[in-house]
């Protein structure tokens, strides 16, 4: 799940400036689960805008934002809508904002920061847990990503930086990442998997956009 | 000539630490070089330490050399990713650079520039791997290079860790990829040290203990609350605490003080004395207080 957060209000309206007619655009998908771009925020924020002299032309909570045919598909449907507007505000995440963008010549504004991608551990409680690195190796690790979970993203095994109380110098709301991982695979009896050198991962570079074409894939 | 020699030797070997300055004037710097080089083997050369910027680690070194002491180069994977990483080696040997501490750093979060990007594209592990390499004539992509480097090639490790497994673990693999020493994180507590050290004297590498110079009780205090892997004990405390009043007691009269310093030497003196037969060698840190290391040497009985 992509977890991001609201903008200020006060950023949102500076984007916004000379803009009067609004078109809002939610997700259905992650942005009404980590609560930034679902009906009730939507409704918010047109309330807010309307507030500040705006008006609003119309909402859509998109299904989902990340999806170009879809939300081309759904523009269409919208179309008086948006035409009516001067601009439009995506309040999904910055892929969700991007594809707004490909998928209309309106003016698109994001109306949140995109943090991580993350698993949702209970309702508005949002972990991260992968860093998208293209070279998996949780099956080394215990399942605990030391990219992602270590400050450092280390993975020959700790810095010299674990508290006593087993948490990570650089935060110390987090734990070691490599203690999580130590003491699973000890649990495990495979503290051995630990032992070998891991050579450093060459797909974390990538020469700018990344892409995926996959044959018989749905569209 | 490197460190080398000295570790093949029976010789009870002293390295020392500077850090460069945030500016341009390396007028301390050069006085404690100075004072340190004829009295240790190598002297560290921190870089970039605690993430706060300051002058490099690989020009002070080339300072250190005109100045007839031997270098050891610190260098951290935090701040540059591997084409850098390996240039900068290959440039330090050519400025006459022949030890090399290869280490992963303090987080940028902790240091004075907070907001900047850490780059960690390679660990302390992969990174001594990759400086075996060019000892052995090869970049990390396997190029030949076209005259190599003979690097004496240290790594770190905490003692006080926890578990220690996990650091004893992680020392082993340094080892594997090309540390050829060890220089651990400040120590105090002799009868850890000690344990710690029946476990990694199999590794076969010589170890030389970290000695950082207490300045207060309110200085161990600090570092027992927020520096990792590091316990001074109470006794420690007490010991500084006491040479703090009297250097108060001392002040309020207008006498000179000087208790806590004198306290501070005699702590480290003895702790050397009680490492000596546990390991080949300590790290001095003296955190700036490099013009008493002649004091804490001559404790030391060294």
């Amino acid at each position: 799940m992509t977890i991001s957060e609201p903008k200020s209000l006060e950023e949102i309206l500076g984007f916004l400036e000379g803009q009067r007619n609004i078109f809002l655009v939610g997700c259905t998908e992650c942005a009404t689960v980590v609560q930034v771009g679902g009906e009730e925020q939507v409704k918010a924020m047109a309330e807010q805008l309307e507030e500040h002299g705006k008006t609003i032309t119309g909402t859509l909570i998109a299904d989902p934002g990340c999806h170009l045919l879809n939300l081309k598909r759904q523009f269409r449907e919208h179309r008086a809508e948006i035409e009516a507007a001067d601009a439009m505000l995506i309040m999904s995440c910055g892929t969700g904002a991007q594809t707004a963008a490909i998928a209309t010549e309106k003016p698109v504004h994001t109306g949140t920061n995109t943090l991580f991608l993350g698993c949702v551990e209970r309702f508005g409680q949002f972990r991260e847990l992968c860093s998208a690195c293209g070279a998996c190796t949780l099956e080394e690790t215990g399942y605990i990503c030391s990219v992602t979970r270590c400050a450092k993203g280390l993975q020959n095994g700790p810095c010299g930086g674990t508290t006593a109380d087993g948490k990570c110098e650089v935060n110390p709301e987090t734990d070691c990442a490599w203690l999580l991982i130590y003491n699973k695979l000890k649990d495990q009896g495979k503290l051995d998997r630990l032992k070998p050198y891991t050579a450093p991962k060459e797909a974390q570079v990538h020469p700018g956009q990344r892409t995926l074409s996959r044959e018989g894939g749905e569209a | 000539m490197s460190l080398r020699p000295v570790l093949q030797s029976d010789k009870f070997i002293v390295t020392g630490e500077v850090g460069p300055p945030k500016g341009v004037d390396l007028t301390h710097v050069v006085e404690e070089v100075k004072l340190l080089a004829p009295l240790v083997d190598g002297i560290n050369v921190t870089d970039i330490q605690a993430a706060a910027m300051r002058v490099g680690s690989m020009v002070t070194c080339h300072l250190i050399k005109d100045l007839g002491g031997e270098p050891i180069l610190q260098m951290v994977t935090r701040d540059r990713n591997r084409l850098a990483l390996q240039s900068d080696l290959l440039s330090a040997w050519v400025l006459g650079v022949e030890n090399v501490l290869c280490l992963t750093g303090d987080h940028p979060t902790l240091g004075d520039h907070k907001g900047a990007k850490p780059v960690y594209d390679l660990d302390s592990v992969q990174l001594l791997k990759v400086a075996k390499g060019l000892n052995e004539g090869h970049d990390m992509m396997g190029a030949e290079l076209e005259g190599k480097p003979d690097f004496c090639l240290g790594a770190v490790v905490t003692p006080g860790g926890n578990p220690v497994e996990m650091q004893l673990m992680k020392m082993e693999k340094k080892i594997e990829a090309g540390a050829e020493f060890i220089q651990s994180q400040a120590v105090y507590d002799i009868a850890a040290f000690a344990s710690f050290m029946e476990q990694a004297g199999r590794a076969g590498v010589p170890v030389l203990a970290g000695i950082v110079l207490l300045k207060s009780a309110g200085m161990a205090r600090y570092m027992n609350k927020n520096v990792a892997g590091v316990t001074v004990p109470d006794d420690l405390i007490a010991e500084m605490a006491a040479a703090g009043e009297k250097d108060k007691a001392a002040k309020a009269e207008g006498k000179k003080g000087g208790h806590q310093v004198n306290a501070s030497i005699e702590i480290a003196g003895r702790l050397i004395r009680e490492l000596k037969p546990l390991c080949r060698g300590v790290h001095i840190m003296p955190l700036g207080w490099g013009h008493h290391v002649p004091a804490v040497l001559k404790a030391a009985g060294l």
